[in-house]
C-alpha cells in the first residue's frame, strides 16, 4: 500500500527531530494564523493562482529566503564538524548525517536558493524594463513558480520521511546507482531536481521569447537595458543546458528504477558519461546564476554614479561571449579523469579566454564610476564589494583551470573557496543588491539602509574569515567533503572559518531585521513617485507597487536608458500618464498551475516511495488538469478604461501631493 | 625530460615576492618533495603573479574611482553622459588578451610536459622506474607491487629517486588517488586503468588519500607514503614477504573489497599476478559482475603454487617465482 514508506522512514537523530518539531509547530502556527485572519482566500486569489510576474518574483524570492536559512543551517553544521572532527576526534555529525548535509547545502544553495532569486528577479524586473504588461505566456509563468515549489517541498520532506541524498550535490554515478545508494535519498534528488527543472525550462522559454517578441514599440535590442541582456543571455542557457540535465536524470533514473545500466559499471555502462553530461549542464548554469547579477550590478552602478554605463556596446558583447563560451569548458570539472594533454590543454584554454569578456565588464563597471557621483547606497556596497571579491575569485579560477595546477588543486578545499568566492561575491551579493534596489518596485517603499549596510559588511567579512582558511587549507592538502580528519594542525584555520561563517550569520540576521524594520517604518520610506533613485530604466516610469497592469501607456523608447531622457524633457520629473486611457487586455489567474505543482509533488513523493498506484493517480491527474487548461478559453479579460482611470488618478493625486510638500520628491528615498 | 630553466627561474623570482610563502615551510603543495610537484608549485606561482597585472590595478582602482568620485566631492569632474571612448576600450580588451595568451601559452606547455600519462625518463641521479597499482575500495587503498608479487593496504614504500608509475583503478565506485607532497592525482574508476607518474626526491612519510568523496568511510580513506633508500625499500619489501596472508582472486579480494570504514594497514605476500587486470575487466564488457569474477579468476583462485593457467589469461604465461611474474606484467603494461 505504501511501497518502501513505513514508520521506520522517520528519523531518529536528535537534530533532526529537533528540526522536524520545529517546523511543524511553526507550519502549524502559521496555518492557524492564516485561518485566524481569515486570510485563505486573499492567499489564494491574490497570490497561489496569480500570473502576474511581479507576484511570482515576489514569492520565488520569499521562497529562496526561507531556503537561504536551511542551506545556511546546513552551512553552519559542516563548519561545526569540519572545526570540531579534527585528529582523531568524530564531531556532532555521523558520516551518514555529514553527508546528507554536504548535498542537501550544494543542493538547496544552488537550486532553491540561488535559482529562484535570479528568476524571481527576472520575474519582477524584465517584463517592466522592457515596457510590457506581463510575460509571454503568464500561465506557464505560475506553472513554472508551483513546479519549482513542488521541488522545494521534496526535499524538506526528506527531512521528515527517509533521508537525503549521501552523493554529493551532483549525484556522480556510480556512487548514485542502486548499488551504492540503495536508500531513497537519490530518489529525493532525482525528483526533487527533476520537477523543479522542468519548471526552470519553462522559464527560460517563457522569458526568452518574452524578452524577443514583447519589448515596448522602439526599444530595439540594442536599446535593451543591460539587466534584460543578461537575463536574455541566462535565458538562451537555460533552454540550452536544462534538457541536458533533464535527460541526464531521467538517465539515472532508468538505471535506478528500471535496473538499466547507463552509468554503472556493468553492461557497458560509463560513469565518465555521467560525469561529462551533468557538467555540459553544470557549467552554463554557473553562468546561468551569475549573469543576471552582472546585468544587477551594472544598473546600480550607472544608477548611483548617476550617469551612463560605460561601453554599453561592449558589455552587451561580452555578455554574449561568455554565453556561447560557457558551453565549451565543462571538462575543467574534472581535468583529473585522465583526458589526454591535448583535450586537458583545449579545455583549460577555452576556460581562460572566459576572463577576458569578464575582465572586460569588471572595467566598465570602473569606467562607469570615473567621472561619476557616486552615491554609497548599499546596493552600491554590495557592488564595490563584488568587484574586488569577484575579481579574485576569478583569479583563482584561472588558477584552476589550468590543467597542470588543477592536478593539485582539484576536490581541494580550494575549489571550495574558488566557487563561493565568485558565488557568494558574485550572485549573493549581486541578488541582495537587487532585492535593495527593486524591492520599492515590489512594495511601494525603500529597504532601511543602515541594516542593509551592517548586512554587507558582515557578509563581506564573513566570507573573507571563512573562506581565506580553506584557500590555505587546500595547500595542505585538505580535501572537501571530509567527515573528519586526522591531521590536527588544520584545527585552528578550521575554527577561523567556522567564526566567519558565523559573521555570515550575523549578515542575513541583519537582513531578516532589515525587512522588519523597514517593514514597520513603511510610512516614512514611501516611494511616492515610483523612482526612489532617480533611475533611468524603464521599470521606474511606473508608480511603486507597480500596478498590475505594469504601463497604463506602453511607453515609447527612443535610446539607451530612455526613462533618464523623458525625465530630462520633462524639467526633470518623471512624467504621469495622461488620459484619455483604454481598455487592457489581461491574463486571467490560474488554478491549474498550483494544482499541478501540488499532484507532481505527490507523483514525486510517490516514485521516490515506490507507491505505484500514488503515482498513476498523481500521473493521471497531472494529465487531467493539464487538459483541463489546455481547453478552457476563458483565459483573459479587460480591465476597464475607468478602472486604469482610477487608479492612475490616484497615484497622480499622491505624486502631485507629495511634491507640494516636499520640493526634493523625485530624490527623497535615496538619499535615506 | 624536458623542463625548461627559465620557467623555473621564473617562479623562483616570484616566490620571492609572495606572501603566501610564508606559511609554505609546511604546506604540502608549497614545499613539494618531487619533481612533478615543484613543477605545480612554480606554475601555481607563475598564473598568480600573472594575474595580478590585472587584479592589483582593478582593486585600486576601485577604491580609487568610488573615493574620488563619491557625490560628495564637488572638486571631482561630471560628466554623466562620457560612456565610450575607443582608446580605454581598446586597452581594457588588450591587456586581459595579452595576459591570457601568455597563460595560454604556459597551459599548452605545462598540460604536456605535466601530463600525468607521461613517464618521467630518470636523469643520472635516479633510478630505474618501478610499477605500482592502486586499487580503490570501500573505503581502502590496495596497493600491488606487480614486480616484486606482493600487496598491501593502506601502505606504499618506494625508494627515493626512483619514478614511479601508478596505475590506479577503482572496485567501486569513483575515487582520487592523490600524494599532495609529490603532486598530481588521478581518478581511480571501475573498469578503467588509469596511470599518473611520480616521484619522490627525498625521503619522508608522505600523506596521502582518495581526494574525491566516495561514501560513508571516504574521511578515513588515508594512506601513508613511506619514501626511504633502496635498502629501506628492500627491507619493507622482505617485511611485507613475511606475512602469512596471500591476495588470491576472488577469493581474498571479495573479503577485501566488502565495504570497511578506517581499514589498518596489511600486507600479503603473494599476489595473485593478474590480479590489477582482473579487477579492471571484471567490470568491462556485458554480463553480471559476480559472474565475470569468476570467469576471471586465475590459477591461484585456490591458493598459491599450484601453476597452470587460467581461462582468460592464457597468454600470460604465468609462472611461479614472483619475479617472472613482473616481467610478463610489465610487457602486458607497455601496449
Amino acid at each position: 500500500m505504501f511501497g518502501k514508506l513505513t514508520l521506520e522512514a522517520i528519523p531518529t537523530d536528535p537534530i533532526i527531530m529537533t528540526t522536524i518539531a520545529g517546523i511543524v509547530v511553526g507550519g502549524l502556527a502559521l496555518m492557524a494564523a492564516i485561518t485566524y485572519f481569515k486570510k485563505w482566500g486573499y492567499l489564494w486569489t491574490e497570490w497561489i493562482t496569480s500570473i502576474d510576474h511581479k507576484k511570482l518574483g515576489i514569492m520565488y524570492f520569499l521562497v529562496a529566503l526561507v531556503m537561504l536559512l536551511r542551506g545556511f543551517a546546513d552551512a553552519i553544521m559542516m563548519r561545526s564538524q569540519q572545526m570540531m572532527a579534527s585528529g582523531g576526534a568524530e564531531g556532532f555529525l555521523p558520516p551518514s548525517h555529514y553527508d546528507q548535509i554536504f548535498t542537501a547545502h550544494g543542493v538547496i544553495m544552488i537550486f532553491f536558493v540561488a535559482m529562484p532569486m535570479v528568476i524571481g528577479l527576472m520575474n519582477l524586473v524584465v517584463p517592466l524594463q522592457i515596457g510590457a504588461r506581463d510575460v509571454a505566456f503568464p500561465f506557464l509563468n505560475n506553472l513554472s513558480f508551483w513546479l519549482f515549489a513542488a521541488g522545494v517541498i521534496l526535499v524538506n520532506v526528506s527531512l521528515f520521511a527517509g533521508e537525503f541524498a549521501k552523493t554529493g550535490w551532483l549525484a556522480y554515478a556510480p556512487l548514485s546507482g542502486k548499488e551504492y545508494s540503495p536508500g531513497v535519498g537519490v530518489d529525493y534528488w532525482i525528483w526533487a531536481l527533476q520537477i523543479s527543472g522542468i519548471g526552470t525550462t519553462l522559464t527560460g522559454i517563457n522569458f526568452f521569447v518574452t524578452i524577443i517578441k514583447m519589448r515596448t514599440k522602439g526599444m530595439s535590442m540594442f536599446r535593451m537595458p543591460i539587466f534584460t541582456w543578461t537575463s536574455l543571455c541566462a535565458n538562451v542557457l537555460i533552454i540550452a543546458s536544462f534538457p541536458i540535465l533533464t535527460a541526464t536524470i531521467a538517465l539515472l533514473t532508468l538505471d535506478r528504477y528500471l535496473g538499466m545500466n547507463f552509468f554503472t559499471t556493468d553492461l557497458g555502462g560509463n560513469m565518465m558519461m555521467y560525469v561529462n553530461l551533468i557538467w555540459a549542464w553544470g557549467h552554463p548554469e554557473v553562468y546561468i546564476l551569475i549573469l543576471p547579477a552582472f546585468g544587477v550590478f551594472s544598473e546600480v552602478i550607472s544608477t548611483f554614479a548617476r550617469k551612463r554605463l560605460f561601453g554599453y556596446g561592449t558589455m552587451v558583447w561580452a555578455t554574449i561571449a561568455i554565453t556561447i563560451l560557457s558551453f565549451i569548458v565543462w571538462l575543467h570539472h574534472f581535468f583529473t579523469m585522465g583526458a589526454g594533454a591535448n583535450v586537458n590543454a583545449f579545455f583549460g584554454i577555452m576556460t581562460m579566454i572566459i576572463a577576458i569578456p569578464t575582465g572586460v565588464k569588471i572595467f566598465n563597471w570602473l569606467f562607469t564610476m570615473y567621472r561619476g557621483r557616486l552615491e554609497f547606497t548599499s546596493p552600491v556596497l554590495w557592488t564595490l564589494g563584488f568587484i574586488i571579491t569577484f575579481s579574485l575569485g576569478g583569479m583563482t579560477g584561472v588558477m584552476l583551470s589550468i590543467p597542470a595546477a588543477n592536478f593539485v588543486l582539484h576536490n581541494s578545499l580550494f575549489v571550495i573557496a574558488h566557487f563561493h568566492n565568485v558565488i557568494i561575491g558574485g550572485v549573493v551579493f549581486g541578488m541582495l543588491a537587487g532585492l535593495t534596489f527593486w524591492f520599492p518596485k515590489a512594495f511601494g517603499f525603500t529597504l532601511n539602509e543602515k541594516w542593509g549596510k551592517r548586512s554587507f559588511w558582515c557578509w563581506l567579512i564573513g566570507f573573507y574569515v571563512a573562506f581565506t582558511p580553506l584557500y590555505v587549507l587546500s595547500f595542505f592538502g585538505a580535501v572537501r567533503r571530509m567527515q573528519s580528519y586526522e591531521n590536527g594542525d588544520w584545527q585552528p584555520l578550521m575554527i577561523v572559518a567556522w567564526v566567519g561563517a558565523v559573521i555570515i550569520a550575523a549578515g542575513i540576521a541583519c537582513t531578516l531585521i532589515q525587512f522588519y524594520v523597514s517593514i514597520r517604518d513603511r510610512k516614512q520610506n514611501q516611494d511616492v513617485t515610483g523612482d526612489p533613485w532617480g533611475a533611468r530604466t524603464l521599470e521606474w516610469a511606473t508608480s511603486s507597487p507597480a500596478p498590475f497592469y505594469n504601463f497604463a501607456h506602453l511607453p515609447e523608447v527612443e535610446g539607451v536608458d530612455d526613462f533618464w531622457r523623458m525625465k530630462e524633457r520633462n524639467g526633470g520629473v518623471a512624467p504621469l500618464s495622461e488620459a484619455p486611457y483604454q481598455d487592457i487586455h489581461m491574463p486571467k489567474n490560474t488554478w491549474e498551475g498550483p494544482v499541478l505543482g501540488g499532484l507532481s509533488t505527490v507523483f514525486g513523493f510517490a516514485l521516490v516511495w515506490h507507491i505505484w498506484w500514488l503515482a498513476i493517480v498523481g500521473g493521471i491527474g497531472m494529465f487531467a488538469v493539464f487538459m483541463a487548461r489546455i481547453f478552457r478559453e476563458d483565459v483573459d479579460y479587460y480591465v476597464p478604461a475607468a478602472e486604469v482611470e482610477r487608479i492612475e488618478s490616484e497615484h497622480r493625486r499622491r505624486v502631485e501631493a507629495d511634491a507640494s510638500s516636499s520640493t526634493h520628491a523625485t530624490q527623497a528615498g535615496g538619499q535615506a | 625530460m624536458y623542463r625548461t630553466p627559465p620557467l623555473r627561474k621564473l617562479g623562483v623570482l616570484l616566490l620571492a615576492v609572495l606572501p603566501l610563502v610564508l606559511a609554505g615551510c609546511s604546506s604540502a603543495l608549497l614545499d613539494p618533495k618531487g619533481q612533478i610537484g615543484e613543477e605545480q608549485r612554480t606554475l601555481i606561482f607563475t598564473s598568480f603573479g600573472l594575474m595580478q597585472i590585472v587584479v592589483i590595478p582593478v582593486i585600486v582602482m576601485t577604491l580609487l574611482f568610488a573615493w574620488r568620485y563619491r557625490s560628495s566631492n564637488r572638486e571631482a569632474s561630471y560628466r554623466p553622459d562620457w560612456h565610450h571612448s575607443t582608446l580605454v576600450e581598446a586597452v581594457v580588451w588588450f591587456i586581459p588578451c595579452v595576459i591570457i595568451v601568455f597563460l595560454a601559452a604556459l597551459t599548452w606547455y605545462t598540460s604536456h610536459s605535466l601530463d600525468p600519462h607521461k613517464p618521467i625518463a630518470p636523469n643520472e641521479e635516479q633510478q630505474e622506474p618501478i610499477e605500482i597499482q592502486a586499487v580503490s575500495l570501500d573505503w581502502k587503498w590496495l596497493f600491488i607491487y606487480p614486480e616484486q608479487g606482493i600487496a598491501t593496504v593502506n601502505e606504499l614504500a618506494f625508494p627515493e629517486d626512483t619514478p614511479v608509475r601508478f596505475r590506479v583503478s577503482s572496485g567501486s565506485v569513483m575515487n582520487a588517488f592523490f600524494i599532495p607532497r609529490l603532486g598530481s592525482q588521478i581518478y581511480a574508476m571501475a573498469g578503467m586503468d588509469n596511470d599518473v607518474h611520480l616521484v619522490a626526491d627525498e625521503p619522508g612519510v608522505y600523506a596521502g588519500r582518495s581526494t574525491n568523496y566516495s561514501g560513508a568511510g571516504f574521511a578515513d580513506m588515508t594512506f601513508d607514503a613511506h619514501v626511504g633508500t633502496e635498502e629501506d625499500f628492500e627491507s619493507w619489501v622482505a617485511e611485507v614477504r613475511e606475512s602469512s596472508q596471500a591476495l588470491t582472486y576472488p577469493a581474498r579480494y571479495d573479503e577485501l573489497a566488502a565495504p570497511s570504514v578506517d581499514n589498518e594497514v596489511e600486507y600479503f605476500s603473494e599476489v595473485s599476478p593478474s590480479l590489477y587486470e582482473s579487477i579492471i575487466k571484471s567490470f568491462q564488457a556485458g554480463g553480471d559482475h559476480e559472474q565475470r569474477m569468476a570467469e576471471y579468476a586465475d590459477s591461484y583462485a585456490e591458493g598459491f603454487g599450484h601453476g597452470g593457467h587460467g581461462p582468460a589469461h592464457s597468454d600470460d604465461g604465468h609462472d611461479e617465482s614472483a619475479e617472472s611474474h613482473g616481467e610478463s606484467m610489465s610487457a602486458e603494461a607497455a601496449e
